[in-house]
């Protein structure tokens, strides 16, 4: 419990996550327990994924140094009130952006960072081609995750019956979808090229063609902070930006020789936008020179395990990444 | 309940207890003529009057503990309003949204999230229940069995014990489940009887339906126990005039026998099975156990089970020996022996132990989480992930495990003050 001067203190400031994260000198970061390609330890216990490099971004921005992050892994139930209550700076943690939880958590959501939805893999015997056969099928989910809710929406909407078995460890659902004991699996899309990938024979099972929700991921932060808010917002959107602008981080130092004014604004050398965001100057380049550009961040994280990179390409690839730019 | 043996229930004298009462008669008048003596003096100075000292102690206690709580509420209030967390049970009412796999309750995803709650305490309740009695009938034979003779039977029990007792109850919920996936699918369902399918959805059995006749048969049925009731008395009666009774059993399932059979011939009652049948992906029609529910059932009854069997021996244990041989001096079988003589007296040393198994089971079927049962923790989980109101859900949910559990010890705290007391009754001299 805080004295009633520390309250005082922090009430008083006006960027209290901002301070206490150069006070501490490290990002405290809410990742999931283990998510292949979002966050998960790898097997030296080095902590990887795109949730993950958001948060080395944001440290690299505002310390200037990527490997200033403390992790702090969360289950679905407790993700929220980790943040609500100050034990991390920031939320990234394959977190759907919804309503509620912006308005009644009163959560806010900078960015996204990743776009998805709940689709469903299917063992292939059972010869379905779409998820309106499904009716009266038995469908596995995971609880606390917006798949529950998706699946009786869509199931209700299209007149459908479905019986769900709802098993709390991802694991354990998924070997139960194996075994048969569902006929299908509803998951976030991400998720479902890694279930397959896990199963004892893949070629068994299909992923069905519908994605039937929005499931857009993005870092969460506290609302009473608004310059850590434009912080982890433009983190995001400069890794996107460069990706766009063709800078990653084996090309970043020869921009700082560029005549290009948008690069010059990117590294620092002009436009005096550190100061505006209360960082350092070279902010966006620290983030691209030792985290990488959004691509990199796909490549090196979500590419390997097979999943395509479909809407999550840049606007001027045929995707739907478009982020303003620094200026 | 077993009859009790007669003599129990008359209070006797007892010359060592008498005189012990009659030392605690000496003590009480000397401790009050000190009283008497002090008790001018001393009156004015309140703090000595050992009445008013417990009573002042007791208050200061409970003041401290409110305070606390207050705070406690207070601080947290105050915390989820700076950080601007709406809280409150409002979320009850709204609809939850999502689907639960049917259950005994009727529910569709448009109902509230209060009776999304109601549906998961009407799954931890069925289990609950049926635990309790799977694992008391369980418990019993096992207790039974490790006081055996038989060196096989005896052994068989002590390592059916140590096995469930010593390994964690999580592994062996997870055990049982995947047991049950490795049954076919329902295209290739088991079919041990006609009718009866079981596959890794579960088992699945034909439901019957009565079908006219049900006025009939309610009549049979209230004539029988009024009719069971006159036969017991009578038979009893006759016991203590002659020693003996009449032959119950032979009589009581003769009565059924006629007064079914003539309800069934007035009434002509249609009884029609529906039989399950596999339509589309799942079996359709009947009664069907889902994995998820035999699992965690199998699970948390057989590890109560264990604990119960060793309470139960214990209790037995504690009957002393000479009961035994005096009831196998009198002829008993030692079935009767156990049925009439040990198991009444060892029952008021058992029910207390057995009470907080009882609330073991009830509490541990909380774990049904993690084979995908919908119990009110599931259910709980869910809500409060929807809805964000993690202190408002869990509070709810123990609240709810609390009144169960209180439930429980009230219900076995009656049954057991209705068992004649253990010690001899207390006698005024």
């Amino acid at each position: 419990m805080e004295t009633a001067a520390q309250a005082q203190n922090r009430s008083s400031s006006t960027t209290p996550t901002l301070d206490g994260v150069r006070r501490k000198d490290f990002v405290q970061c809410g990742v999931t327990t283990g998510a292949g390609g979002f966050s998960a330890p790898d097997a030296k216990g080095e902590w990887r994924g795109m949730d993950v490099d958001i948060c080395r971004a944001i440290a690299a921005a505002v310390l200037g140094d990527a490997t200033k992050v403390r992790f702090t892994p969360l289950t679905a139930a407790q993700r929220f009130t980790a943040l609500q209550s100050g034990e991390i700076d920031v939320l990234s943690r394959i977190t759907t952006i919804t309503f509620q939880r912006d308005v009644q958590l009163g959560i806010e959501f900078p960015a996204v960072n990743w776009y998805d939805g709940t689709s469903f893999i299917v063992h292939k015997a059972l010869n379905i081609k779409s998820a309106k056969e499904l009716d009266g099928a038995t469908i596995c989910v995971s609880p606390g995750t917006t798949n529950e809710v998706d699946v009786s929406d869509y199931f209700r909407k299209n007149n459908l019956k479905f019986t769900p078995v709802v098993i709390e460890r991802m694991e354990d659902g998924t070997n139960a979808y194996f075994a048969g004991r569902c006929d299908a699996f509803a998951q976030d899309q991400s998720n479902l090229a890694a279930v397959r990938a896990r199963a004892p024979i893949p070629s068994d099972h299909v992923v069905l063609p519908e994605v039937i929700s929005k499931a857009p991921y993005g870092p969460g932060v506290m609302p009473n902070d608004l310059r850590w808010m434009e912080i982890v917002r433009w983190s995001v959107y400069a890794m996107i930006d460069a990706e766009e602008m063709g800078l990653s981080s084996k090309t970043i130092d020869q921009a700082l020789t560029s005549d290009d004014p948008n690069l010059q604004r990117f590294v620092g050398k002009s436009g005096g936008f550190g100061a505006m965001l209360g960082v350092n100057s070279d902010w966006a380049f620290q983030i691209v020179k030792q985290v990488g550009n959004y691509g990199e961040s796909y490549d090196r994280n979500i590419k390997p395990l097979g999943i395509e990179r479909g809407i999550n390409r840049l606007w001027k690839d045929g995707g739907i990444l478009y982020v303003p730019d620094l200026r | 309940m077993p009859i009790q043996p007669r003599h129990e229930r008359t209070p006797r004298l007892n010359p060592s207890a008498t005189r012990s009462a009659l030392r605690i008669v000496h003590a009480s008048d000397r401790a009050s003529e000190a009283q008497q003596r002090t008790w001018p003096e001393r009156n004015h100075r309140l703090w000595n009057n050992p009445r008013f000292r417990a009573i002042l102690l007791q208050t200061i206690v409970v003041a401290i503990v409110c305070a606390f709580f207050a705070l406690v509420a207070m601080q947290t209030a105050s915390n989820l309003r700076t950080r601007s967390i709406a809280s409150g049970f409002h979320f009850l009412g709204r609809a939850a949204g999502f689907e639960i796999s049917p259950g005994p309750l009727p529910y569709s995803s448009r109902d509230s999230y209060a009776r999304a709650l109601a549906v998961g305490l009407g799954n931890t309740l069925r289990v609950s229940l049926l635990g309790i009695l799977l694992a008391t009938a369980l418990g019993l034979l096992i207790g039974v069995a490790r006081l055996s003779k038989i060196w096989v039977i005896s052994t068989l029990a002590s390592a059916y014990v140590e096995i469930v007792r010593n390994t964690p109850l999580l592994l062996q919920l997870l055990f049982w489940y995947s047991l049950s996936q490795v049954l076919p699918s329902p295209a290739h369902a088991l079919r041990p009887l006609p009718g009866i399918f079981l596959c890794v959805r579960g088992l699945f059995v034909p439901s019957l339906t009565w079908d006219g006749g049900l006025l009939w048969i309610g009549a049979a049925l209230l004539a029988f126990m009024i009719l069971m009731l006159f036969v017991l008395i009578r038979s009893r009666r006759r016991r203590e005039q002659m020693g003996q009774g009449l032959p119950t059993t032979r009589l009581l399932v003769g009565l059924a026998t006629v007064l079914l059979s003539a309800a069934v011939l007035i009434g002509h009652p249609r009884i029609t099975a529906e039989r399950p049948a596999l339509m589309g992906f799942n079996f359709h029609g009947g009664m069907s156990i889902s994995p998820e529910f035999a699992a965690l059932l199998i699970g948390l009854s057989t590890y109560t089970a264990a604990f119960i069997g060793e309470t139960i021996r214990g209790g037995m244990l504690a009957i002393d020996r000479g009961q035994t041989e005096a009831a196998a001096a009198l002829g008993l079988s030692r079935v009767k022996i156990l049925r009439l003589v040990v198991l009444p007296q060892a029952i008021r040393v058992i029910v207390p132990p057995t009470t907080s198994q009882f609330l073991n089971l009830t509490k541990n079927s909380s774990l049904a989480v993690a084979i995908g049962y919908p119990d009110l923790i599931s259910i709980t989980n869910t809500t409060l992930n929807q809805t964000g109101q993690a202190i408002e859900a869990i509070a709810l949910a123990m609240f709810v495990y609390l009144a169960i559990s209180l439930a429980i010890s009230l219900a076995m705290s009656l049954y057991g003050d209705r068992l004649v007391p253990l010690r001899p009754a207390r006698c005024n001299p």
